[in-house]
C-alpha cells in the first residue's frame, strides 16, 4: 500500500518541484505571470449496509490533493499544470494520482477568427446534458472517483481550433489511450469480478485516435457536430484470469467510429437539450459487434427567486434512450442508459454561502433499477465548504449487470479547503 | 475635461437667459417623458466611443449584524455598435469559484445570451438570462443592477431638479419594459454636468422602496468617460449591504471580439 502510494506520489513530486523552479526563476527572469492555486479534500464514504463480498469494508476515509500551477508569458503563450492524488484508506485501486492538465496553449488571429493550439495533456467537455454525457468522448473517466463517471483522467492530445463567425471547428489527435479505473477487490461498487488493471486488450495496438467538433451559435439556439475514430474510451469486460490464475474481468477495447451531435435551444427560463450518437465498432452486452444509436434528450426550467425569496428552483427532466435495448451496455452505474428516465430538481439559495440543494432520481422505465441522489452543497468561509452527498439505490434489477451493487448506497461528505 | 465647444456656450446663455426670464426651456418645449428619455439618451451617446475596458471587483457583501464576506472579481467590457456590450466576469475570490467565468453579450432589442465556464469540468454551459432579479453572488446587487442597461430597457419621466451635495441633479424615474425585472420603478439621481449617476432608489414589483444604492470617488478616464470607484447598495428590507469597489481601469488596451467568445471562455484562468 506505502509502496503503492509511494509510487504515485514519487513522479508528481519530481515534476512539481522542477516546474516551481523554473516558474520561480522565470518569473523573475523574464517577466512571467504565475497563478498557483488548487483544492484539498478531506473526505469520508460511508455505507450503512454491508457489502456483497466478503473484505468490502463499510466506510472509506482518505483525502485528494490537486494543485495547479498556471504560467503566462507577456504574449499570452501559457502552461498549465494540474495534477490529482487521492488517498483512500479502505480500497488500494482508489488510492490513485494522475496528471490531469499539462499542455501549453498559445493562440493568435487568423483572417477574421482566431487559431489556439493546446498541446499537451487536458480535459475536454463536450455536450449539454444531464443525466449522461453520451457525445463526450475525447477523455477516459476516472470511475473510481464516482460512479456518476463526472471525473475524467487527462488526455494527452494536439487540438487545434479554428474559430470565426461561421463558427468553432476543433481537431483532436490523440495519441496515448488511458485505462478506465475501477474498484480493487476491497473496494464497494463494484462487479462479482474485480476488473483487471495490469491486463488490457486492445482490438488494435495502433492508439493514434481522431476526434473533431463543429459547433456554432445562432441566436438562441446553440448546436454541435462531432466524430471520434480511434480506441474506444468504453472497455468491454471479458472473463479472464489473473496471474495467479484466480478468475477476473480483463477490459478490452475496440476501435470505434462514432458520429456525435449536441444541441441546446435557450429560450425564456427554459433550456431544451439534445444528444445523440451513431457508434460502430463497439461490442454490446453479450460480446457481439452491434452498431448502435443512442440519444438524450430533455430539459431544464427554473423559477426565478420563488415566492418573493431569493431561492431559484430547477426542475430537469431527460429521457435516455440506446438503440441496443436490453443488449446496451452499463453507462452509468447502477444504470444501463437504454430506457431511462431522470428527474431533478435544484434549489440554489442565492445565498452569501452560495448553498445549493439537489435531488435526482434515474430509473429504468421497464426494470426496477432506481438511484436517487441527493446533494448538499455549502460555503463554510472563504476558502472552506461543505459538500455532503448520498446515492440511495432503491432497486436495483436482478437483470442489471448491476445488481450486485445493490447493497451499496453510500453518503460521502467532503471537505474542501481552497486555495 | 470635456472641450468648450461655442454651442455649448450658446446653449448655456439660452439657458441662463430662459431662466432669468423664469421660464423652464425643458419643461415648456418637453414632456416629463420626453426630458426623461433626452437625458438617459445623452447619458448614452456620452458613453459611446470607449471601446473596451478591463477593471477589479470587489465586494464587500455585510448582513445585519455586521459579518463579512468578500468577492474578488475581473471584468471585461467590450463596446459594441448597434447592440449591447460584451461582458466577462472572472471570479477570483471566493477561492471555491475560482476560475468561474460569466460571458454576456448583451442586447438591446433581445434577451441577452450569457455562458458559464465551470473550471472543474472544463465546461461551458449556455445559461437563461432571465435571471435579471436574481442575488449577484449573494450581494445585493442584482444582475440587472450590474449589467448595462441600454436606453430602450425602460421608459422615462423626469421629476424634478435637486441639490445633491454641491451638485445639481435631475432625478428621472424609469420604468423597466422587462417584465422578469424585479422592479416597477427606479429613481435615478443624475448631475447635470457630466451626467454621472450619485443615487438610484429601487422599488420592488409591490412598489416599496427595496434598496438604494450611491455612487462615489467617481474619476474620468480618457478625459472623458467617468466610473465611480466606488458603489454601495443597501437593501432596506434586510438591512444588508454590499459595497462594490472598482480599481485597476484599464481603458482601450488590447482587447477584441475573440476574448468575448467561448473559445475565449474557455482560456480563462
Amino acid at each position: 500500500m506505502l509502496r503503492r502510494t509511494a509510487l504515485h506520489i514519487l513522479p508528481f513530486g519530481a515534476v512539481w518541484i522542477s516546474v516551481l523552479v523554473f516558474a520561480v526563476g522565470a518569473h523573475a527572469e523574464i517577466g512571467i505571470d504565475r497563478d498557483f492555486s488548487g483544492r484539498v479534500n478531506v473526505e469520508s464514504r460511508w455505507f450503512p449496509k454491508a457489502g456483497a463480498f466478503s473484505g468490502q469494508g463499510a466506510h472509506a476515509i482518505g483525502f485528494v490533493v490537486v494543485p495547479k500551477l498556471y504560467l503566462e508569458d507577456a504574449k499570452g503563450r501559457s502552461f498549465t499544470l494540474s495534477t490529482f492524488f487521492r488517498y483512500d484508506n479502505a480500497d488500494p485501486r482508489r488510492t490513485h494520482a494522475d496528471l490531469r492538465e499539462a499542455y501549453f496553449l498559445i493562440f493568435g488571429e487568423i483572417g477574421d477568427g482566431e487559431w489556439e493550439l493546446r498541446v499537451g495533456i487536458d480535459q475536454v467537455f463536450w455536450g449539454v446534458t444531464e443525466s449522461q454525457h453520451l457525445v463526450d468522448v475525447v477523455n477516459q473517466i476516472d470511475l473510481v472517483e464516482h460512479p456518476n463517471g463526472v471525473s475524467k483522467l487527462g488526455q494527452p492530445m494536439v487540438n487545434i481550433t479554428w474559430s470565426s463567425d461561421w463558427g468553432v471547428v476543433e481537431f483532436f489527435v490523440l495519441p496515448y489511450h488511458r485505462v478506465r479505473t475501477f474498484p480493487g477487490q476491497s473496494g464497494r461498487l463494484r462487479l462479482p469480478l474485480v476488473v483487471e488493471d495490469e491486463q488490457v486488450e486492445y482490438e488494435s495496438e495502433a492508439h493514434l485516435d481522431f476526434a473533431a467538433r463543429y459547433n456554432q451559435n445562432l441566436g438562441a439556439f446553440d448546436v454541435g457536430l462531432s466524430v471520434f475514430n480511434g480506441t474506444s474510451r468504453e472497455p468491454f469486460l471479458m472473463p479472464g484470469a489473473d496471474h495467479s490464475g484466480a478468475p477476473v474481468l480483463v477490459q478490452h477495447y475496440d476501435q470505434i467510429r462514432q458520429f456525435g451531435l449536441d444541441a441546446q435551444l435557450t429560450v425564456g427560463s427554459w433550456l431544451f437539450k439534445f444528444e445523440a450518437i451513431q457508434r460502430a465498432g463497439a461490442r454490446n452486452l453479450l460480446g457481439m459487434e452491434e452498431d448502435y444509436v443512442a440519444s438524450v434528450f430533455g430539459g431544464e426550467y427554473t423559477f426565478y427567486s420563488v415566492f418573493g425569496s431569493a431561492v431559484d428552483l430547477s426542475l430537469l427532466g431527460e429521457w435516455n434512450y440506446d438503440g441496443r435495448g436490453r443488449n446496451a451496455t452499463p453507462s452509468r452505474s447502477p444504470n444501463t442508459l437504454e430506457n431511462d428516465f431522470f428527474f431533478a430538481t435544484r434549489l440554489a439559495f442565492n445565498d452569501v454561502q452560495s448553498t445549493e440543494i439537489v435531488a435526482s432520481i434515474l430509473g429504468d422505465a421497464g426494470r426496477s433499477t432506481r438511484a436517487l441522489s441527493v446533494e448538499l452543497d455549502r460555503r463554510i468561509s472563504d476558502q472552506l465548504s461543505l459538500d455532503i452527498e448520498a446515492i440511495h439505490l432503491l432497486s436495483i434489477d436482478k437483470a442489471d449487470i448491476h445488481y450486485d451493487t445493490r447493497r451499496d448506497s453510500f453518503v460521502d461528505l467532503r471537505l474542501i479547503y481552497n486555495f | 475635461m470635456i472641450p468648450v465647444r461655442p454651442i455649448h456656450l450658446l446653449f448655456a446663455l439660452f439657458s441662463i437667459i430662459s431662466f432669468c426670464l423664469g421660464v423652464s426651456v425643458s419643461v415648456r418645449s418637453e414632456t416629463a417623458e420626453e426630458t426623461g428619455l433626452k437625458i438617459a439618451q445623452d447619458s448614452q451617446d456620452r458613453e459611446k466611443g470607449f471601446g473596451n475596458f478591463t477593471a477589479q471587483q470587489t465586494m464587500v457583501l455585510r448582513n445585519k449584524h455586521g459579518q463579512e464576506s468578500q468577492r474578488q472579481l475581473r471584468v471585461k467590457v467590450l463596446e459594441v455598435s448597434e447592440d449591447g456590450d460584451k461582458s466577462l466576469f472572472v471570479f477570483d475570490q471566493p477561492r471555491d469559484v475560482k476560475g468561474t467565468a460569466l460571458l454576456i453579450h448583451a442586447h438591446r432589442e433581445s434577451a441577452d445570451d450569457q455562458w458559464l465556464y465551470l473550471p472543474a469540468l472544463k465546461r461551458v454551459k449556455r445559461i437563461s438570462s432571465s435571471n435579471q432579479s436574481g442575488s449577484f453572488m449573494g450581494s445585493e446587487f442584482a444582475y440587472e443592477d450590474l449589467t448595462p442597461q441600454a436606453v430602450e430597457k425602460f421608459t422615462y419621466r423626469y421629476l424634478r431638479d435637486e441639490a445633491y451635495g454641491d451638485l445639481t441633479c435631475t432625478v428621472t424615474e424609469r420604468l423597466p419594459v422587462d417584465k422578469k425585472s424585479g422592479y416597477s420603478r427606479q429613481v435615478v439621481w443624475r448631475d447635470k454636468d457630466e451626467l454621472r449617476v450619485w443615487k438610484v432608489e429601487y422599488y420592488d414589483r409591490k412598489d416599496a422602496h427595496l434598496k438604494t444604492l450611491t455612487l462615489e470617488n467617481y474619476a474620468q478616464y480618457l478625459e472623458r468617460y467617468w466610473r465611480a470607484g466606488q458603489m454601495t447598495m443597501v437593501n432596506h428590507l434586510t438591512r444588508k449591504s454590499t459595497v462594490l469597489t472598482w480599481t485597476d481601469f484599464e481603458f482601450q488596451i488590447d482587447l477584441n471580439d475573440r476574448d468575448f467568445t467561448q473559445t475565449g471562455l474557455k482560456r480563462v484562468r
